[in-house]
């Protein structure tokens, strides 16, 4: 009697924590949902809230409107995202290919490459004057595509310790005296077989895509970059604008009413921005999720 | 005679093996580029920390200026703030955000409906999936001075009054923190979930038989049992204590002035002497200082690591 006392008690606990914890991670998202949803007057008035007075589908009219700029930011984003995954699992799972290879004369030599760029780096100064002055990547679609997104070491060592745990030598062996070529067994028969960690790879890498904001931020400017602009980069354009004026009212009276988006519509063009994720999310949780179990502890 | 007829035996076993291993140099040659470009290029790039940076020279063109942007830089207030705060910062999400993970994954685990279990899991980890850019809306839509939910929901109802978050330094450090630990725990979670669902039942089983209590199994068997992730976890983090989360602290504060003292570390100093003031001189010798720093912190880490449990070492 004691003992179910005991446990129905630490279950009432732990469905109160992880409830609490649940609901404060949802609550932001519901909110900036609603906020898109509301009359921008009421939001003026009254700020966001969970209950607006007045509801609108003025800031989705206006994305609507604006689908120039916010539907070219979201092919910017989709268009970047396909080619950077894409390369990236190719060049990554290649890579890890020729690693698995114990035999390869120079392996060894390959793997400290791979390792030291986990422990040293040159630091984001002489990074961003590489890729600016001497790869002149600046305002052109690579600058989203090619700096620290495209491959990493820690992918490309899961990768390879995936084909040296998984994939039976027998095998390869196999296909190697019936005369295939290695380009044939890697693509025929050692991708296939690979399947699961291809997901899991390639969907951290699309998240990634997805979200970076950082390179665009380094390498485009707005007047040369601006139609490279993804979605997240547009989103953060408009908050720089805002503090711009924010902090500089002089400047800001000068110039009179600029057509920044108001608040509600803000709030729209973030949530049209998540919803794509948030629509995919339960489809690929369980890949994400072995995508971190599988990192975890190293990263 | 045996060399006469074992060496053209060798060479021709040779010229084999190197044609079979050509094509996995070939695999391996985009990644090796990717990382000369990516990774090995910008680390001897670090000599321009070293050198008046003139653009139309070119960085083996300039002159060399020796230590004096180091000078520079630590002779400036902003050094010792930087690194302050990038260190304090990094403290305190580790220690926070590893009770705070632990002890969700202990309470995940412990319920018993899979799909609730799972529901919990998939939110905790929802806001893990966004970008910093989309954190500092959310952030926004709570703390803005004038539409702010915080200010106009709860504090004018209740009769306080509104504050203006984004020029109040004080609220900073727990704002900054929350905002990390809201991000980050889902992930942590389910690294220490992983490593609690690995634990055999049987220890469990026989403490239940014993009369152990819940709380002395957590005690002394999950804890205990879990500590090697802990620990290896724990180590890593403290090994990447000098590097700071640019998105959270460029995004979330909004690039406040008024705010920097509170919210500047090594990252975003870097980021606004670079590309603010295009003084290459100042961010470069912040950056360089960060890479040392960091690496020796990095190879101690794993140093340690590595005398602890061998395979989850880096190297």
């Amino acid at each position: 009697m004691r003992k179910s006392n005991e446990s129905l008690a630490w279950q009432a606990a732990a469905h109160i924590v992880l409830f609490l914890f649940a609901a404060a991670a949802l609550i932001p998202f519901v909110l900036l949902i609603i906020a898109s949803f509301t009359d921008n007057n009421t939001a003026m008035v009254n700020g966001y809230s969970f209950f607006p007075e007045k509801w609108s589908l003025e800031a989705y009219a206006y994305i609507g409107r604006e689908w120039r700029t916010v539907g070219r930011a979201y092919l910017m984003t989709i268009v970047v995202t396909v080619i950077g995954t894409a390369g990236s699992m190719a060049i990554t799972s290649m890579f890890a290919y020729a690693l698995s290879n114990r035999e390869l004369p120079g392996q060894k030599i390959l793997m400290f490459m791979c390792i030291f760029t986990m422990l040293f780096n040159g630091g984001i100064v002489s990074s961003y004057y590489m890729y600016s002055a001497v790869f002149q990547i600046k305002n052109t679609i690579w600058a989203l595509i090619l700096p620290n997104l495209l491959m990493n070491a820690f992918t490309v060592i899961l990768m390879r310790n995936y084909f040296v745990n998984s994939i039976s030598p027998s095998i390869t062996e196999a296909a190697r005296i019936d005369g295939a070529g290695e380009f044939h067994i890697f693509a025929r028969i050692v991708l296939p077989l690979s399947v699961p960690i291809l997901a899991t790879i390639g969907l951290m890498s699309a998240i990634a895509y997805w979200n970076d904001w950082t390179n665009g931020l380094y390498f485009l400017t707005e007047r040369d970059g601006g139609h490279l602009y993804t979605i997240q980069l547009v989103l953060n354009k408009i908050n720089e604008n805002i503090n711009f004026l924010a902090n500089n009212s002089e400047i800001a009276a000068q110039m009179g009413p600029v057509s920044l988006p108001t608040t509600t519509m803000r709030m729209a063009i973030a949530a049209v921005g998540i919803l794509p994720i948030l629509a995919a999310y339960p489809y690929f949780q369980k890949y994400f999720v072995k995508g971190i179990t599988m990192g975890g502890v190293k990263e | 005679m045996t060399v006469s007829t074992s060496a053209p035996a060798l060479k021709v076993r040779r010229k084999i093996r190197w044609k079979s291993f050509l094509p996995f140099y070939v695999m391996a040659l985009p990644g090796v580029i990717y990382m000369i470009c990516n990774n090995y290029m910008p680390m001897a790039g670090i000599v321009i920390a070293f050198k008046n940076l003139n653009f139309s020279k070119g960085l083996l063109g300039s002159d060399w200026a020796g230590l004096d942007n180091f000078k520079f830089m630590f002779a400036s207030r902003d050094a010792w703030i930087i690194t302050r705060n990038t260190l304090l910062y990094n403290a305190l999400f580790i220690v926070l955000g590893t009770v705070l993970a632990i002890a969700t994954a202990i309470l995940l685990n412990e319920i018993r409906s899979r799909v609730m279990s799972r529901l919990y899991q998939s939110l905790i980890l929802l806001p893990y999936l966004m970008s910093w850019v989309i954190v500092n809306y959310l952030v926004y839509a709570m703390l803005s001075a004038d539409t702010g939910l915080i200010n106009n929901s709860i504090l004018i109802p209740l009769g306080f009054e509104p504050i203006s978050w984004y020029n109040t330094k004080t609220y900073w450090p727990f704002i900054l923190t929350f905002c990390q630990v809201w991000k980050s725990i889902g992930y942590s979670m389910i690294i220490y979930l992983s490593s609690i669902v690995g634990i055999s039942q049987d220890y469990y089983e026989a403490a239940t038989i014993d009369g152990a209590s819940k709380w002395r199994q957590i005690k002394s068997i999950t804890l205990p049992l879990i500590s090697p992730t802990v620990i290896t976890m724990f180590i890593l983090s403290v090994g990447r204590i000098f590097y700071s989360d640019f998105g959270l602290f460029y995004q979330v504060p909004r690039n406040s002035g008024t705010l920097y003292s509170v919210t500047r570390t090594i990252d975003v100093y870097v980021y606004n002497a670079l590309m603010q003031s295009s003084d290459f001189g100042m961010s470069s010798a912040a950056s360089v200082y960060q890479s040392l720093v960091g690496f020796v912190l990095v190879v101690a880490a794993n140093l340690l690591i590595r005398k602890l449990s061998r395979e989850n070492a880096l190297f």
